[in-house]
């Protein structure tokens, strides 16, 4: 028994010890607003964390919309409903699927590939040489990632939605038959801007901003070895997804939930 | 104590994860000589230079560089202070995404506001010193053990640092890339008046270059003098390490019960 209360106060006092040190680590990057050479370096990592991504958001957000028309469609159409579909396709994407979808894969692709750079900098004691030539690696490496990561996701997302409508428009309208002028009207007349659109992309900001925040504070911390390195690129993708679909419940609570 | 001293490290304690690295050491590095740290592994010797570089806090004692007390230094103070010191890592820690020019180039490109021609001209000046101007262009990647040590070396001397620390710079060399960096450690020393301090433990390469030897071990200085002195040292320890004896003082073999009644079984096993 005392071992097993042993245990919990040391589990609760790693885990707060780390969640101190990550936001430490937070309030230090993220209030460095890069200098000429910074937009540089931001540039660089918008391209690598932002453009490389976009080949796995345009082909998913392509099938997703697709799947969504179907799945819909047979739905729909045995209520005599199927005129709705482009409603159904718009808001399910907007509100939800392209948010959550577009973070967790990006979890998977840059978030993992973040926290494996970073980390190995560390092991190759790249950081350790940049301190030592009195440059500042939160700086100079973790600030433009956390930036680029931070920014790349909304606009994933905006791209992620549009794709993903044009994937239902193909389904259901030319290839199921879908009125086409249904469809767009249905969609324009339910979607709202603001509770649609800005609600999913505000979404998308905060996931952007705690899945890039786990993934590079994974790679800085972690225990510079083949297995460290291993561990925190598994623990990336495994926290970072588990914090988007966990935020996604409470953000669609205070946006949606009318109590 | 007196103005030629350059770093002084004064009754040094340093704990990690439990176990005491450092008990109280002393010592003081001579500007523009080239002093030598030495002892066997796992001594901390890598965790000294850390602690002279600001990047560990000692738990007792002081580190003072030119006077000045490193770990009282404001982060900004203190990352102002090693743009005049230079390391040289084990394994090199060059940037791999920049190619060996931009490598060298880097602390003058962060620290100084020249421009791109002078750059080009400091940055080549270094590489011929090490001898790899031609290797401007290629990668990290591309280069062998013994290369990407040098190119560290010229990234390191940079900025003309008045202090360089050079962390176990013999490790895993081939004896032509060793011979090369012991030439290029004492040329540097000599032509520039560089105060270095080696931290190593191969022992006949360090005291072929060095001008005075501290050796460490069980964290406390065990012995110090110049290289001709320590070879005559009397203390059974030092004499061990030296002259490189596989037993002695400190024992071949780790603690274990009796040989004999291990191996006849007499003991249970467990």
């Amino acid at each position: 028994m005392i071992e097993w209360l042993a245990w919990l106060g040391r589990v609760a006092l790693t885990t707060l010890a780390a969640l101190g040190r990550s936001a430490m680590f937070l309030a230090q990057t993220l209030f460095h607003m890069p200098g000429r050479e910074g937009v540089h370096l931001w540039a660089r990592q918008m391209h690598f964390v932002g453009v490389m991504s976009l080949p796995i958001i345009l082909v998913s957000s392509l099938f997703i919309g697709m799947v969504i028309a179907l799945q819909g469609y047979i739905v729909l159409v045995g209520f005599g409903a199927d005129e709705a579909l482009g409603q159904m396709v718009a808001l399910s994407l907007l509100r939800e699927l392209a948010p959550v979808v577009t973070a967790l894969l990006f979890a998977g692709r840059a978030g993992s590939a973040l926290t494996a750079e970073i980390g190995l900098m560390k092991a190759t004691e790249q950081l350790t040489s940049m301190e030592m030539i009195g440059v500042d690696p939160l700086r100079r490496v973790v600030a433009p990632r956390l930036w680029a990561g931070f920014i790349s996701l909304p606009l994933l997302t905006a791209i992620f939605g549009v794709i993903g409508i044009y994937g239902g428009y193909l389904v259901g309208v030319d290839w199921l038959g879908v009125y086409s002028g249904s469809f767009w009207s249905n969609m324009q007349s339910s979607v709202n801007f603001v509770d649609d659109v800005l609600n999913g992309m505000a979404k998308s900001v905060v996931f952007g901003l705690v899945v890039t925040w786990i993934a590079v504070f994974q790679g800085y911390d972690l225990v510079p070895t083949s297995e460290g390195i291993s561990r925190a690129t598994t623990r990336t993708v495994v926290y970072g997804s588990l914090a988007v679909l966990g935020l996604d419940f409470i953000l669609t609570a205070l946006m949606f939930g009318e109590f | 104590m007196t103005d030629s001293t350059l770093v002084r490290v004064e009754d040094l304690h340093f704990t990690r994860a439990g176990r005491a690295i450092f008990s109280g050491v002393d010592l003081e590095i001579p500007r523009g000589r080239i002093t030598a740290i030495m002892g066997p592994s796992g001594t901390g010797k890598t965790t000294l230079l850390k602690l002279i570089g600001g990047q560990l806090v000692p738990d007792r004692g002081r580190v003072s560089i030119a006077d000045e007390d490193v770990h009282r230094l404001s982060r900004r103070a203190l990352f102002d202070m090693r743009r005049r010191m230079g390391m040289l890592f084990q394994s090199g820690a060059l940037f791999s995404d920049l190619s060996v020019f931009e490598n060298v180039a880097f602390p003058l490109r962060v620290h100084t506001d020249l421009p791109e021609r002078m750059i080009r001209d400091l940055v080549l000046i270094k590489l011929q010193a090490v001898g790899l101007r031609g290797a401007r262009d290629l990668s990290p990647a591309e280069l062998s053990g013994g290369m990407t040590r040098r190119v560290a070396l010229a990234r390191a001397i940079a900025l003309d640092p008045e202090l360089i620390m050079y962390d176990e710079p013999f490790v895993g060399q081939d004896p032509i890339s060793m011979g090369v960096l012991v030439k290029l450690i004492r040329e540097l020393n000599h032509a520039f008046r560089m105060t270095a301090v080696v931290v190593s433990h191969d022992i006949k390469e360090t005291l072929s270059i060095a001008d005075y030897v501290y050796v460490i071990s069980d964290g406390r200085v065990m012995a110090h003098g110049t290289p001709t002195s320590l070879d005559t040292e009397v203390d059974a320890r030092v004499s061990q390490f030296i002259h490189g004896q596989p037993d002695g003082p400190v024992p071949f073999h780790y603690p274990a019960a009796d040989f004999a009644s291990d191996i006849l079984g007499t003991r249970e096993v467990p």
